[in-house]
């Protein structure tokens, strides 16, 4: 019977290694080595002609901490993510409210908030061409009504990131809005009649009662707006390409002109390796808060 | 506040982000249809014509574009289903030392994302020989570390009875899989397989890096080097072939509605 058991269970350790190998296969050649290669290549120099490539330690790291673009570049991006998130979230929680409330056609409201999440962002980025495009853009003509003289959105320092945080925007709130509406329909309804039953008000009741309630999905979509804001960089390609000047630069968009511009693969995966240790730590946050996350399955 | 007019207020507020949200869309499409000058100027009497989209359609091989995405995220689902299929039940259903583990290094994925591994991922497809290949662009997402932890919950909530019965049936352990766990899990598939399609036709920066040629080119990429500035082509002929690429996607969209966000939502809760 001992045997039995024993070789029952090595049977297990078999197939359970067996079943998770191809995963884990594929994890390794597009996952774990490529971090630590990038590691590895980020000690190293760039190997030309002349001078074959050596190993530098942090010099990689210290070009890129004299590199006045790259702090642009970071500055841009956090920028990027402080503006974006928390208008996003604000908006998703709005739309969610209204899409949840008895107002009419709510069916098409619902639509027309989610409807820019299932276009690519590239696609997205040539809607919006129609609305930049100094002289004849959508919001230059509406500007023109009021007296305004023509703006050119995307090709001046000052504005450029803003058009590109405006189009984030947009993709994005009614993507988590979903996620909102989903935690509005758990809430159960005896809290609104207990709540009414009080005489509080609406306001009272939504900031009271809801707003709590919602935190675990908060959260939730906090981390996911802030992946999005490292990955969300497609429609720089066609808005800006990160200028003018360095102004609407992201920082992956950097890592991707390093790497594929000019051909400077060592500072790249300098730059991806930073990027990679912030995702790290957000993952750590998330992993410590997510003891609390009791709402979910 | 009275009811009635907070009622007033909300439709309006709701009804006003509506139409900026829409907006876009709205104006593309009005482009799409009229020439340029009508198009900038609003001429709302102006004649409607398929001018742009005739020039759009001449200006570059999309049917080829159209075939390529079908292709990627064919292959990019396909695989997914087989190994998070497969990764999700060892976690699941199947107890060996180590696997705790292994879980956690799956989960680092979620953080690892293979969009900011350009790099180096890049140089892994060039060495497997893969570059320029439909199969190229898919790899990197098979493992989904997101599409595994999501098996695993569906597997686990499958009642043990069920799996008992199909044994003294004389299953074996993959067939108790594909008899028992699969089925039970298609809710999670479908929604899966949904969130997985739409992410991948519209992915672009990464199909950018990987392909070379028309033969893989995808739908997103192709759209870009359409509509790149240089290439001078006007507001009204990328708002076409904007419309164009996104038809598909949109018109199905708007069919299956409630089984998208029912698909984001059941994906969403992790």
């Amino acid at each position: 019977m001992n045997e039995l058991a024993r070789l029952e269970r090595r049977r297990r350790i078999i197939n359970g290694w067996l079943l998770l190998s191809p995963a884990l296969i594929f994890l390794s050649l597009f996952a774990f080595i490529p971090s630590v290669a990038t590691l590895w290549e980020s000690l190293f120099s760039r190997g030309t002609r002349r001078n074959p490539s050596e190993f530098i330690g942090g010099g990689n790291y210290a070009d890129l901490f004299a590199d006045p673009t790259f702090w642009l570049v970071v500055k841009n991006n956090l920028l990027y993510a402080g503006v974006t998130i928390p208008v996003s979230i604000v908006i998703a929680l709005s739309m969610a409210l209204w899409a949840n409330s008895k107002i009419s056609a709510r069916g098409f409201v619902r639509t027309a908030y989610f409807t820019p999440t299932v276009l690519p962002m590239i696609a997205a980025a040539n809607l919006w061409l129609f609305f930049y495009t100094p002289g004849l853009g959508v919001l230059d003509q509406i500007g023109a009504l009021f007296g305004f003289t023509s703006v050119n959105w995307l090709g001046q320092p000052e504005t450029a990131l803003w058009a590109i945080v405006i189009v984030t925007i947009w993709k994005e709130s009614g993507f988590f809005m979903i996620f909102y509406l989903a935690a509005l329909q758990t809430i159960p309804p005896d809290l609104k009649e207990a709540a009414d039953i009080e005489g509080a008000s609406r306001w009272t009741y939504t900031r009271r009662v809801v707003l709590p309630l919602l935190a675990p999905t908060t959260l939730f979509v906090m981390v996911n707006a802030l992946i999005n804001s490292v990955k969300l960089i497609d429609h720089l390609f066609i808005l800006t390409k990160g200028g003018p000047s360095d102004a609407s630069k992201l920082i992956l968009y950097y890592i991707w002109e390093m790497a594929f511009a000019y051909f400077d693969a060592p500072h790249a995966a300098a730059m991806t390796v930073l990027v990679l240790v912030v995702l790290g730590i957000v993952a750590a946050v998330q992993f410590t808060l997510l003891d609390r996350r009791t709402h979910y399955r | 506040m009275s009811g009635g007019l907070a009622r007033l207020l909300d439709t309006t507020g709701a009804w006003l982000l509506a139409v900026v949200w829409v907006a876009p869309l709205v104006f593309a499409f009005w482009a799409a249809f009229h020439s340029t000058s009508d198009a900038v100027n609003f001429n709302i009497g102006s004649a409607w014509t398929l001018e742009n989209f005739r020039t759009a359609w001449t200006g570059a091989p999309w049917l080829r574009y159209f075939l390529n995405t079908f292709l990627l995220v064919t292959v990019v689902l396909s695989g997914q289903l087989v190994l998070t299929t497969l990764a999700g039940y060892a976690f699941a259903q199947f107890d060996f030392p180590g696997r705790d583990t292994v879980f956690i290094l799956v989960l680092l994925q979620l953080f690892i994302l293979p969009e900011v591994l350009i790099v180096e991922n890049y140089a892994m497809v060039s060495r497997l020989g893969l570059f320029d290949t439909v199969f190229g662009i898919g790899a990197p997402y098979w493992a989904s570390a997101f599409g595994i932890f999501l098996m695993r919950q569906a597997f686990k909530s499958v009642p043990r009875e069920l799996d008992e019965a199909a044994r003294i049936e004389g299953c074996g352990w993959l067939g108790v899989l594909w008899r028992v766990y699969v089925p039970a899990a298609r809710p999670t598939y479908i929604a899966y397989a949904l969130v997985s399609v739409s992410t991948h036709w519209n992915n672009f920066l990464w199909p950018l890096i990987v392909t070379n040629s028309e033969e893989t080119r995808p739908l997103t990429v192709g759209l870009s080097i359409f509509a790149a500035p240089e290439n001078g082509v006007n507001i009204s002929v990328i708002s076409a072939a904007t419309i164009m690429t996104v038809a598909p996607l949109l018109i199905a969209f708007l069919i299956f509605q409630r089984q998208f966000v029912q698909a984001f939502l059941r994906a969403g809760i992790r």
